[in-house]
Formats: C-alpha cells, structure tokens, sequence
C-alpha cells in the first residue's frame, strides 16, 4: 500500500476572503465612500426599489451603482434611464455571488473620488451572498410580501448578517397573509439590531424612510 | 455610462448556478498554496470539514470539485474526502446543549430561544494528503 503524506492545513475556506474584505472597508472609509451590500431574492423588486430609492438621494448624494448579475445588462441600462445614475453591470460568470476581490474589481470602474454612495445590487439569492463578506460598510436585504412572512426563518443567515431589512410589496399585504408583525419578530429573532423599513416601490411608500435611512448612515460612515 | 465588467472565471453551464463553485475556487487556491509551500507536486486528496447547517451540498460539492479540480496539474484525479460535523446549539437559558437540525431555533428542553449554534457551520479545509 502507499505511504500517505498528509498536511495539516485547518483554514476555513471564507478567512481569505473575510480578509480581502475587511482591507477594502477600510480603503472606504479612508476615502470617505460608502459601499452598501443590497441583497434579496430574484423577483423581490430591488431595481424598481433602486430607481425610487436613487430618484429621492441622487441631489442629495454623489452616487453610483453596481449591477451583478449572472448575465445581461438590462439592470444597469434601466437604472441609468429611470435616474441618470451611472450604473455599471458586473457579470458573475456563472457565480451566485460576489466575492470582496469582484467587488474591488467593480469599484474600479467607477470614480470613487467623485462619489459618496456605492449601491452594489448583489446576484437575487438569499443563501450564497450571505456567506461572502463583500467588503461593504452595511448589508441590506430586500423582502417582498409574495415571499412570506416566514423568510428569516428558512434563511437565517441572510437575515443575521443584514442590518437593514426592507419589506418590499406592502400593498398588497392582505392578498398573501402576510403578517408583518410575526415577520418583525422573526427577522429580531436572528438579529434583534436589524432596523426594518416597510415600503411599496412601486407606488413610493415608504421610500423616504429608507432615503432618510441611508443619508444618515452615508453621514456617520463619513464623519465618525 | 453603463460599462461592463465580466468576470471570466468559468465557462460551466447554468446547471452550475451555485455557490458550491465559488467554494470550490477558494479551496483550489488555498491547496496550491498549501501544496506550494512543501514542494508538493501533486495532491491526491484533500479532507474538508463541513458543518451540518453550512449550507453546503455536500453532493453539489463533489461535482464541482471535480470539474474543476481536473483543470489543474496539481489536483488532477484527486479525491474530495468530505467529513461532516454535526450541529450543535447551545440554549444559554438552561445551559443544555442540543441538536440543532431536529430542534432548531428553540431549545427543546426548556423552549428558550436564547441559543446560539456552537459548531456545525464549519467549511474548512482540514488537510490535504499525498501518496508516495
């Protein structure tokens, strides 16, 4: 039989990465840009929460966005026609989330001495892009009423590791039995510091609470 | 200005959407490393240590493994050996341990929900072995 040589290596496969990250969050906040990691499901309306979203900070805030998709522009294209709001598309290949270096590489095809905010819309999944840490300053995530109240429950992950959860779609409510307050409790449940910010992207409700939200975070990123 | 930035990491086919893939990128990376370090010209396996509720496939894991494993000198043939690690909570009301994939979020013993998973998240990468 052969001799088996074995080294030990005993590294989690994420420290490379959680490292790459941390370095990046910290070139931000030198620089004084805010990088904001927007997460959800396909389907849960984050490019139309997007355009609301970039309509009432873009006189406000110089900022930019980062579209990762698996394939196609048609992200980008539409930000940029509903807001004026530069927009890039990053392609995964194949991917199902970014990782801190992809995040780096997009961040340098956009003028980071000229922006504030850095809104990167992350590949719709709530599982993979929770586990890479992007090197963003805050995590988001988007979930929309059609998708249940019981979401933080089957994807705990996704819901510890944001601290901002937007529910999305509140118009119509009373057609899915949604039940916003089981939803609060269990969102607390993985992350009792988690804020929640009901909105409707699609008639606006709601969206200046979510503007108000990230105005003041881009502010304190910049000034503590 | 809408430019585009295409990561050409792979050419698999879009059954592979998962983030198996990703993992198994970071474990190639980490093993050349690894192998580069103790002159090791070629690896024939490599133990990986998966928790339970890591959310990892173990099966999907497998299949990507040797995709992309066989595109490299270093790791052609070499074997994934996967050990799973149980999850473990702890309930910090009544100082119990219990297992978290039958019970969940509350501690079946006394029906807190102050507990935190103690390991079953893991996804490292043990050790790597070479035949001689």
């Amino acid at each position: 039989m052969d001799e088996v040589k074995v080294i030990e290596i005993k590294k989690s496969v994420f420290e490379d990465n959680d490292k790459d990250a941390a370095k990046l969050r910290a070139e931000l906040k030198h620089r004084g840009v805010y990088l904001l990691n927007l997460m959800s499901s396909p389907g849960s309306g984050k490019t139309t929460t997007l355009i609301q979203l970039l309509n009432q900070i873009k006189t406000k805030l110089r900022v930019a966005v980062m579209e990762a998709d698996i394939d196609s522009d048609v992200d980008a294209v539409k930000i940029k026609e509903q807001t004026g709001v530069d927009s890039i598309q990053l392609h995964t290949g194949g991917m199902c989330h970014l990782d801190a270096e992809m995040t780096r590489q997009g961040l340098d095809n956009v003028k980071l001495q000229n922006l504030d905010l850095v809104i990167l819309e992350n590949v719709g999944n709530l599982v993979c892009p929770a586990e890479f840490d992007t090197g963003a300053c805050r995590n988001a995530m988007i979930l929309s009423v059609p998708e249940g109240h019981d979401k933080p429950l089957k994807y705990p992950l996704m819901f510890s590791v944001c601290d901002l959860v937007v529910i999305n779609k509140i118009d119509v409510m009373p057609y899915f039995d949604f039940d916003i307050e089981k939803c609060r409790e269990y969102v607390k449940m993985r992350n009792p510091k988690a804020e929640i910010i009901p909105i409707c992207a699609k008639t606006g409700e709601g969206v200046d609470k979510l503007a108000e939200w990230i105005l003041k975070e881009v502010n304190n990123w910049k000034t503590t | 200005m809408t430019a585009l930035c295409h990561f050409e990491r792979n050419e698999v086919e879009s059954r592979n959407l998962m983030h198996e893939l990703g993992i198994v990128f970071y474990i190639i990376k980490d093993v050349k490393e690894a192998a580069e370090a103790n002159g090791v010209k070629h690896v024939d396996a490599v133990v990986m240590d998966i928790g339970e509720v890591s959310t990892i496939v173990p099966e999907y894991l497998q299949d990507m493994w040797r995709w992309a494993a066989d595109r490299e000198e270093l790791l052609k043939g070499a074997e994934l050996k996967i050990n799973i690690i149980p999850a473990v909570t702890w309930c910090d009301h009544c100082k119990c341990e219990y297992p978290t994939v039958e019970y969940g979020k509350t501690c079946p013993n006394c029906g807190s929900g102050e507990t935190w998973l103690l390991r079953g998240n893991e996804v490292e990468i043990k050790q790597i072995e070479i035949k001689s």
